[in-house]
């Protein structure tokens, strides 16, 4: 997985390609960890993510966390085989996915 | 049917993701459901790899099979660690908020709403978990 990080002031987007499971999760981790503190608008962009497992959950539920203390966080393009992880975990309701 | 043995390791998932992917591909199977394949392999391998043998290292063997009737592909995980069940596992609760949202459990749940059918045997101190996808 590859992680391309765009910070604009208060604003950050994250691209994400490849796939987002139990190996890469820790990086996607680790991009946050970094990056997250005084961030008010976070943006996913998932165009180019295959797939992504339990670990990539674990994950986006801490960032929404986060968020949902200091500000707004999206996610955007997802495709179908992760819209149905969202669907089936209930992270269709968790989540703001345009 | 085609068998790979490999140290139960997180670096090792890649490496049976790749070996099954290379069977998928030689069955022409859509690019949707090799995903979800390779989503339950993320889940059920590596929930091996982190703790079938805890704190040790041991093996696992994964075969891949394909029956007919409807065409499907059959995966079965097989380890000799510690015995353990996922499917016992409670469903999650999928409608909580974030807050109080627990992560435990999602993933075999995915796995479970993903393939179409899933098995669990303990047998001869094997742990032998099986899924099927229709491809």
């Amino acid at each position: 997985m590859t992680i391309d990080k765009k910070q604009n002031g208060s604003e950050l987007t994250l691209t994400l390609s490849g796939r987002l499971d139990t190996t890469t999760a820790p990086q996607l981790e680790e991009a946050l960890k970094e990056s997250i503190s005084g961030i008010e608008a976070l943006e996913f962009d998932f165009g180019a993510l295959e797939y992504m497992s339990s670990a990539g959950l674990r994950v986006l539920l801490a960032a929404q966390k986060k968020m949902n203390k200091q500000g707004k966080m999206v996610v955007k393009n997802v495709n179908d085989v992760i819209m149905e992880v969202f669907e089936v975990t209930g992270f269709v309701d968790i989540l703001t996915i345009e | 049917m085609k068998e790979l043995t490999v140290d139960a390791t997180v670096e090792n998932i890649e490496v049976v993701t790749d070996f099954v992917n290379e069977q998928l591909e030689a069955l022409s199977c859509s690019m949707k459901a090799q995903m979800q394949i390779d989503i339950a392999i993320d889940e059920l391998f590596g929930n091996i790899a982190n703790y079938a043998y805890d704190p040790e290292v041991g093996p696992a063997t994964v075969r891949v099979e394909v029956v007919d009737a409807p065409l499907s592909v059959v995966i079965t995980f097989i380890d000799h660690g510690v015995p353990y069940d996922p499917l016992k596992q409670e469903d999650p609760d999928t409608t909580r908020a974030a807050e109080e949202r627990e992560i435990g459990g999602l993933g075999i749940y995915i796995v479970k709403k993903s393939m179409d059918e899933i098995s669990y045997e303990y047998k001869d101190g094997q742990n032998i978990l099986r899924i099927r996808k229709n491809i």
